[in-house]
């Protein structure tokens, strides 16, 4: 425990990427595999589901210090973190301050995860006698497990980078270990930083393999015959496994959805053992992609009805195969993987391959390009028919060519400093358009603009602010931007009442006056245009 | 004593304590900015604060001053000044009229501070209290701890070559940290500005600090790598700091206790250090001075005030304009 709580503040105390992976290597080195594996199971995000109550931990606290409901409450409203609360009013000064020290898998194996079973009584003397004897550091983090909320606040790229490090693996080969559903175990951390390969479960995926953005003429990419041409679906990349008797179905945030979508679990009975196939979960009706919209709503229901099945009916449109009978097919050129495909999926329902776009050049290419919209897609996957099947973003043989985003000119209205080396430069900002006579705010952007721009913006903000509000300063509404953004949707959360998709500055238009910037009406427009 | 526009009066004396405008007669208890406002006639304070006073007031502010402890009668009204533990100067005030004492506490902190007096207990019937850290969460750790965790925060940055800025107060905890520092090494600090003159003072009246040297008067394009420098918070996000290159950022304060006060500000490190009393203290002190009557003033003054009615004290929060997060 102590261990753990040396990481968290080490993490805690840097803004710093490389210190920050420094001190999650070093604790990986030095912790026993028992309790590395729980570490890793809280860094990556997973928690325990609660174990006692919070009415009973406020109740305890209040008992033990004498203070009254009301001046709780009051308490919590300034910290805003129960179990920082609890740990800074249990902070007597004679707090010990090293004690008896536990090692973490034996706190969650023999004292934490046992509490489930019993009454409140037995909680409570347990729980009374941790608080009593704990220094101020594990209390915090004790009580961030007791409330099952300790979140750690480091990416798990971070985390596997750190963990790649000290097994000497390659950071995609620990990210793959780490796929799937496992339990925080000395034997699971071990297999992760084997150099044994050939370990395995059954349910696990593989990386992603991740598009790069066009940002050059396609003409550029060379010979048009070297590539493999795909519409851009938007739905949800997916991995489809079909291994030991049972269906996986993967989303690319390493979340288990086979279960959201039973047709597509049901098709791929059908698929031979042995089987994992990359692609894209769509809504999906009569041959024909059916809006994001549609199937964003199939996500956000509880129960599957029939009705909603009926409604959002699924299919996964497959991309790509990247094992077959067993064999792990991702150094072979596409080329081949997609002739296997196209044979292993042929007259299997649900699980279309996905068509290539016939264009024999790339100007050919670029006016099917107009066609992307009708079609409910967001432009073209250039594909090298040469490539293998990599891991992460690697650019250079994937790209994804997009349709032109939208538009909009928006006045700058407020800013935000950035963070950590940032953090005396604003480098946040939030945008608006005219309502009537007034200026709206409808989004935030960070990106888009060169150093030397926002250097330029920052001195222009601090002569031109109208008011600090904590670190956000309104600004003269004086300068227009042109943002960009993938798409819109109506949002009740906004009181602009629509949301855009990835905003981005553009250009920042000094040839512009703030009357020249759009309408919140002409914003609306679009909606019907982003489907 | 009666609360007016211009601030906490007292009536047969004929004078203000602490007045929030200008008034004919003030008496203050410290040189911060929430105690000591210009404009007023004729001020009257501790006399180890006079040089602070000077320098919020204007060198020709007329500023009278008495020793801790001695007796002054205004219109009838016996007045003294008595040390609160606070900065450099600071004081409480008694007041005795009738056979009423009351007791105006000002800022105070309980735990030793080389830069001045300790607090001392003056028993009265009413006593004014601060209320700046007035939740229970809040109980400071031993000033040597805090001072050891800062000079260790220095010497681990210093080994990785990079800079150390310290914001903090600039009158006080400043001088405070110079000096709490001054114990354990004798390297030169940098500073900002908006100390240098303070520090100063502190000299000037005989408290033994760490070299400083003012950032500003460094030739342009010197290294930071391995200094520690302190600058008021205010500095935080300026463009003051692009100089220090690569740099790691720490605030000593009581706010720092609380985690996310620090993570919203975006601040490294915390150092839990404050020139206020702290929840048990506050407690501890309205106890010592056997007040019947508390009033409660700057900062959590309901919470502290309600606390203090439910164990049987007769408490009342006594408002003044400068509510909200007080600056330590």
């Amino acid at each position: 425990m102590r261990r753990l709580a040396d990481l968290y503040e080490a993490l805690d105390q840097t803004t710093s990427t490389n210190a920050k992976v420094e001190a999650l290597a070093r604790y990986f080195q030095e912790a026993p595999p028992e309790d590395a594996a729980w570490a890793l199971y809280f860094l990556t995000g997973q928690k325990l589901k609660r174990l006692i109550p919070t009415k009973l931990l406020v109740g305890w606290t209040q008992e033990l210090t004498g203070i009254p409901g009301w001046l709780f409450e009051e308490v919590y409203a300034s910290v805003g973190d129960l179990a920082e609360v609890i740990a800074l009013l249990l902070d007597a000064r004679e707090r010990p301050a090293r004690t008896e020290e536990l090692p973490l898998s034996a706190w969650l194996e023999q004292r934490l995860l046992p509490l489930r079973q019993l009454d409140a009584a037995g909680q409570r003397a347990q729980v009374l006698s941790w608080w009593h004897a704990m220094p101020r550091r594990e209390l915090f983090l004790l009580n961030k497990m007791l409330t099952g909320e300790l979140r750690v606040g480091v990416s798990s790229t971070l985390v596997v980078r750190a963990v790649a490090q000290v097994a000497g693996l390659p950071a995609p080969s620990v990210a793959h270990r780490l796929m799937g559903t496992w339990t925080p175990s000395p034997t699971f951390f071990r297999q992760l930083v084997s150099q044994d390969v050939s370990d395995g479960d059954s349910s696990r995926p593989y990386p992603f393999y991740l598009a790069s953005p066009l940002e050059q003429p396609p003409g550029d990419l060379g010979d048009r015959a070297e590539w493999l041409v795909e519409w851009k679906w938007d739905g949800i990349r997916g991995q489809l496994i079909r291994r030991e008797g049972s269906v996986h179905l993967w989303s690319r945030g390493e979340e288990l959805i086979t279960e959201r979508f039973p047709e597509i679990a049901d098709a791929s009975a059908a698929l031979p053992e042995g089987t994992v196939l990359d692609g894209e979960v769509l809504a999906y009706a009569d041959g024909t992609p059916l809006p994001f919209a549609l199937l964003q709503r199939r996500i956000g229901r509880q129960k599957l009805t029939p009705k909603v099945l009926a409604e959002a009916p699924a299919a996964f449109i497959a991309y790509d195969v990247l094992e077959l009978g067993g064999e792990d097919l991702r150094s072979q050129p596409l080329r081949e993987r997609r002739a296997k495909l196209e044979a292993l999926l042929k007259d299997v329902p649900r699980l279309p391959v996905s068509p290539v776009v016939q264009a024999a050049t790339w100007e050919d290419l670029a006016t099917a390009r107009g066609e992307a919209r009708a079609r409910n897609v967001e432009g073209f996957m250039l594909k090298r028919l040469e490539s293998p099947y990599l891991t992460g973003r690697k650019r250079g043989d994937w790209w994804k060519w997009k349709i032109d985003p939208f538009t909009v000119d928006a006045v700058l209205l407020y800013a935000h400093p950035g963070h950590g080396r940032r953090s005396s430069l604003y480098t946040d900002y939030t945008f608006a358009v005219w309502n009537g006579t007034e200026l709206q705010p409808v989004t935030k952007a960070y990106s888009g603009l060169t150093d030397a721009e926002i250097g330029r913006l920052d001195r222009w903000i601090r002569a031109h602010t109208r008011e600090k509000y904590g670190p956000v300063r309104s600004v003269e509404p004086e300068q227009v931007f042109e943002l960009h953004f993938e798409g819109i949707q109506s949002s009740p959360r906004h009181k602009s009442g629509v949301a855009l998709r990835f905003p981005r500055i553009a250009r920042w238009r000094t040839d512009k006056k703030p009357r020249d910037a759009d309408t919140l009406d002409s914003l609306k427009e679009l909606l019907h245009a982003s489907g | 004593m009666t609360v007016t526009p211009q601030g906490l009066y007292c009536v047969p004396g004929g004078f203000h304590v602490d007045p929030w405008r200008p008034v004919d007669r003030a008496l203050i208890t410290h040189a911060h900015g929430d105690h000591a406002r210009g404009g007023s006639r004729h001020y009257l304070g501790a006399r180890a604060g006079k040089g602070l006073l000077h320098r919020r007031l204007g060198a020709d502010a007329t500023i009278d001053t008495l020793d801790y402890g001695e007796r002054l009668s205004i219109n009838g009204v016996t007045i003294s000044f008595h040390p609160a533990g606070h900065v450099l100067g600071s004081a409480q005030l008694r007041v005795e009229h009738g056979g009423e004492t009351w007791v105006v506490s000002g800022d105070y902190k309980r735990a030793p501070d080389p830069t001045c007096a300790p607090f001392e207990v003056v028993p009265c019937h009413t006593f004014i209290t601060e209320a700046t850290f007035g939740l229970p969460i809040f109980r400071w750790d031993a000033t040597e701890q805090v001072a050891e965790d800062i000079l260790r925060w220095w010497d681990a940055n210093r080994a990785l070559g990079r800079a150390a800025v310290l914001f903090c107060y600039a009158l006080g905890k400043a001088q405070r940290l110079l000096a709490e520092l001054a114990k354990r090494t004798d390297r030169t600090v940098f500073v900002h500005g908006a100390l240098h003159a303070l520090v100063d003072v502190y000299r000037d009246a005989g408290v033994h600090m760490l070299p400083t040297r003012l950032v500003s008067e460094v030739e342009k394009g010197t290294s930071f790598a391995g200094a520690l420098v302190l600058a008021p918070p205010s500095a935080s996000g300026s463009t003051w700091m692009r100089r220090f290159g690569d740099y790691e950022t720490g605030f000593a304060s009581g706010w720092m206790r609380v985690r996310g006060n620090r993570r919203r500000r975006g601040f490294d490190r915390g150092f839990v250090l404050s020139d206020h009393a702290d929840w048990p203290d506050l407690l501890r002190t309205v106890k010592d001075t056997q007040a019947e009557r508390v009033l409660v003033t700057h900062g959590y003054t309901e919470p502290l005030a309600h606390y203090l009615r439910e164990q049987g004290v007769d408490a009342a929060p006594l408002a003044t304009p400068f509510e909200g997060e007080a600056e330590d």
